[in-house]
């Protein structure tokens, strides 16, 4: 064989015995001289002043500090969240007004405006809509469902979801702009360790307070598919903003039934907040061991991360991404899984089957694994039709409760989403027996459930993986059935 | 020495729709995203935290998202941006310290930079932070000599009163140096201009490198035969002889495969050995499905 015709697989071979030749120190010999040379090269270009430690090292030093940086990041994610629910509450009755309720902005231009305008001049477009279809003489069975069923299904999801996104994802990444999410990542970075997950989940994490869907999307930034697929499946245990809600409104029934109300009901209302998220990120880091030692076996892979200088954000460069690439890609996901769920709540309330809503017969159905769980078959239907989107959980509640015999008496009416206020929350609930278990029962749901459709969606797009779509979707609500039924079990039997 | 000199001033004959010869009034037309019918390819390297997706919008005008934290660009994103006449399609490489493949950003980013032949590679690096850049810097220069070094973030280093002897700079790698801050737009128009000289050649890059260890060069001095002698046109056969030392799967994959060597054809003919590697390829491709026994 002439040298000419050897082939590359010959080649290789030869190389291969030559460089079984080399023993492994040619590697750090090879760092080090790419390392003398750079600095050679970087000592004649390069010239510092010695400023002494510049503001950027005493805020690192403070922000990362082993002690410091805890309470200060709970601090700067306690403001965030508290930012996200104070100020949504305005633009959500705004946009409510406008979408939803009767005589359009008017109550809203009298509550936060006081402007008193005269009756019958304003109209939500959900009545619009409503005289549009009497206008062409559609059935009443298909204004019904279109307005009824799926128009006010996805108001109501826009109405719910969009401020508290649109306030959320602008602060998260003025945090990511500012340089102090990496941060958040270094301080982190042991537990996570610990827990047998990659020093980033803490990112994709942080992320998922604001949407699942765009935590889960975040997991890219993970390399080890081993822990990224962990940081996807315990994404769902950041309590996103569309849980928010729920969350609030069982705190302000907490506050209102156990503490009567009134001052209290903000306060209590944001520590049920925090310690929901709280007990999240516990169960999170709780899971991630778990799975490590289970079916997802491995080491933690090491990475570099490097602290990016504090950077002056670009504010309107933020909220254009924050809005445009964020808010409203998350926003019409949730609409489009919104719609069709607008027609099964429809469909559960308003067709009767032996003169009562099939809604009533699931309910009874459901009663017992409810009651078990300290909840009750209402419920667990709410949960079940609101897959789509967790933020109509509570309206949907609201609406399923008008459906039981007895209810329909109320000023409300029946066969739809509504909105109620707090107070008049707390008495639908205590009107059905419920009380401090019910809510706590329900707020350890609300952590604890399957993933919403749109995050569920997002899984298997990211995973291309049927059976992990179906454990990250699976495995939580198998966890919040098992803690709802002991937390209910314990407590009656102290009782 | 004005900041101008860094460059030689030499310019194409050929000015193609350019209204002015002034190289400092050079005007860089954003494409963003119309990337069809460009003239060359350059791809923008770097670490995380260099500003490399600012360049990359502030060259096309695109918004690609930059956000502050390591990872960000997950998949590489193309934009484009003309000058002179030409079209340049711009490829952002995921930000990565090395480009030995321990990761898939790393992956990503060699293989555009070996795999996808960019007419030129920008070299990202961050002003603050020279020494640590540099690592990158030399790995794509073993690959290619194609390069141009731009040391952004300048406006951060002078807030810190750091400056860099650009200059000089340049005179150590043997690649043009550029100083930008590409969140001002300064130095922009000056590197597309040391990347439009580096493609028409008007600007010679001579990488100087690190010295390699002894022992390792002793192994490279023996495999460098036969990397050239697979695939003769490669530009880094020094860097490829390199990889199969540390084992590099992809690389031998592209070496049995003929990949590289269809990737590198000769340029100048010399005799007997025209094409012998694509051809070693194949025959090599067909004796591995058992049909055809090698002679």
């Amino acid at each position: 064989m002439s040298e000419q015709s050897l082939t590359p697989r010959d080649y290789l071979s030869q190389i291969d015995s030559l460089r079984q030749g080399i023993d492994d120190s040619f590697r750090d010999e090879l760092v080090g001289e790419i390392y003398t040379h750079a600095t050679m090269v970087t000592d004649a270009t390069v010239t510092e002043k010695d400023k002494g430690p510049a503001w950027d090292e005493k805020l690192d030093w403070l922000l990362t500090h082993p002690i410091w940086g805890w309470p200060l990041m709970i601090f700067i994610f306690a403001g965030v969240f508290w930012l996200t629910v104070a100020g949504a509450n305005v633009p959500s009755a705004f946009l409510a007004g406008l979408l939803i309720e009767e005589g359009g902005l008017r109550e809203w231009m009298s509550e936060y405006i006081g402007w008193a305008m005269p009756a019958g001049l304003s109209y939500s477009l959900y009545e619009l809509l409503h005289m549009l279809m009497a206008w062409v003489h559609s059935p009443v069975w298909l204004d019904s469902l279109l307005v009824d069923g799926v128009y006010l299904c996805v108001a109501w999801v826009v109405s719910v979801m969009l401020p508290p996104m649109a306030i959320f994802f602008p602060l998260f990444t003025l945090l990511e702009d500012l340089g102090y999410l990496p941060r958040i990542a270094f301080n982190m970075d042991p537990l996570f360790k610990k827990s047998g997950a990659h020093g980033k989940q803490a990112l994709t994490m942080a992320m998922g307070f604001g949407c699942n869907a765009a935590g889960v999307t975040a997991c890219r930034i993970i390399d080890s598919p081993r822990e990224k697929l962990i940081a996807i499946i315990t994404n769902n245990f950041m309590i996103c903003n569309g849980r928010f809600p729920t969350v609030i409104a069982i705190g302000a029934i907490i506050a209102s039934t156990q503490l009567g109300g009134g001052a209290w009901a903000g306060t209590v209302a944001a520590l049920t907040v925090i310690a929901v998220v709280g007990i999240g990120v516990v169960v999170m880091f709780g899971v991630n061991f778990v799975l490590s030692r289970s079916v997802l076996r491995g080491q933690s892979s090491t990475f570099t991360l490097e602290l990016p200088p504090y950077r002056k954000p670009a504010i309107l460069r933020i909220i254009y991404t924050s809005l445009i690439d964020r808010t409203m890609f998350v926003l019409a996901r949730a609409c489009v899984v919104a719609a069709p769920a607008g027609i099964a709540i429809w469909a559960v309330a308003n067709i009767n089957v032996a003169d009562h809503p099939i809604g009533l017969y699931i309910m009874n159905f459901l009663e017992p694994l409810g009651w078990l769980m300290g909840l009750s078959g209402v419920i667990l239907l709410a949960y079940i039709i609101a897959i789509p989107a967790n933020e109509i959980v509570v309206p949907t509640v609201v609406m399923l409760i008008l459906l039981l015999p007895g209810m329909a008496d109320t000023s409300l009416e029946a066969g739809r989403m509504v909105e109620v206020g707090n107070d008049q929350l707390a008495q639908l609930f205590a009107a059905q027996g419920w009380n401090l278990m019910t809510c706590v029962c329900f707020l350890t749901f609300v952590l604890l459930h399957n993933p919403c459709g749109t995050t569920i969606w997002t899984i298997w797009k990211e995973t291309n993986s049927l059976k992990w779509t179906t454990v990250a979707t699976l495995m939580p609500v198998v966890m919040g059935i098992t803690a709802c039924i002991l937390i209910a079990a314990t407590w009656r039997l102290l009782a | 020495m004005s900041s101008d000199t860094t460059l030689p001033n030499t310019h194409p004959d050929n000015c193609g729709g350019c209204t002015s010869c002034d190289p400092n009034a050079v005007t860089t037309q954003r494409l963003g995203v119309k990337l069809d019918g460009y003239d060359f390819v350059v791809a923008l390297a770097g670490n995380p935290n260099t500003g490399k997706t600012t360049v990359f919008n502030t060259l096309t005008g695109l918004k690609q998202h930059t956000g502050n934290w390591p990872g960000k660009t997950v998949a590489r994103a193309e934009g484009a941006f003309a000058c002179r006449g030409k079209r340049y399609k711009l490829v952002d490489l995921p930000g990565t310290y090395s480009l030995l493949s321990a990761s898939v950003d790393e992956e990503v980013a060699r293989d555009f930079v070996l795999f996808g032949k960019p007419d030129c590679t920008v070299v990202v690096t961050d002003a603050t932070a020279l020494q640590r850049n540099l690592n990158l810097a030399y790995q794509v220069m073993e690959i290619t000599p194609k390069v141009v070094v731009c040391v952004n973030l300048m406006d951060e280093a002078k807030r810190k009163g750091i400056t860099v002897d650009i200059p000089a700079l340049q005179e150590l790698l043997g690649v043009p140096v550029v100083a930008t801050a590409a969140r001002r737009n300064q130095g922009i128009d000056k590197l597309v201009l040391a990347v439009a000289g580096v493609i028409d050649g008007s600007i010679q890059c001579e990488p100087k490198l690190p010295p390699t260890p002894p022992k390792l060069q002793k192994v490279i001095d023996e495999i460098l035969p036969m990397v050239k002698r697979m695939v003769p046109g490669l530009p880094s056969p020094r860097w490829v002889a390199y990889r199969l030392i540390e084992g590099d799967h992809r690389i031998r994959q592209a070496l049995l495969s003929g990949e590289l060597a269809g990737l590198y054809p000769v340029r100048l003919p010399v005799a007997g050995v025209v094409n012998q590697p694509v051809a070693d390829g194949v025959s090599d491709l067909a004796s591995e499905q058992g049909e055809v026994a090698h002679v």
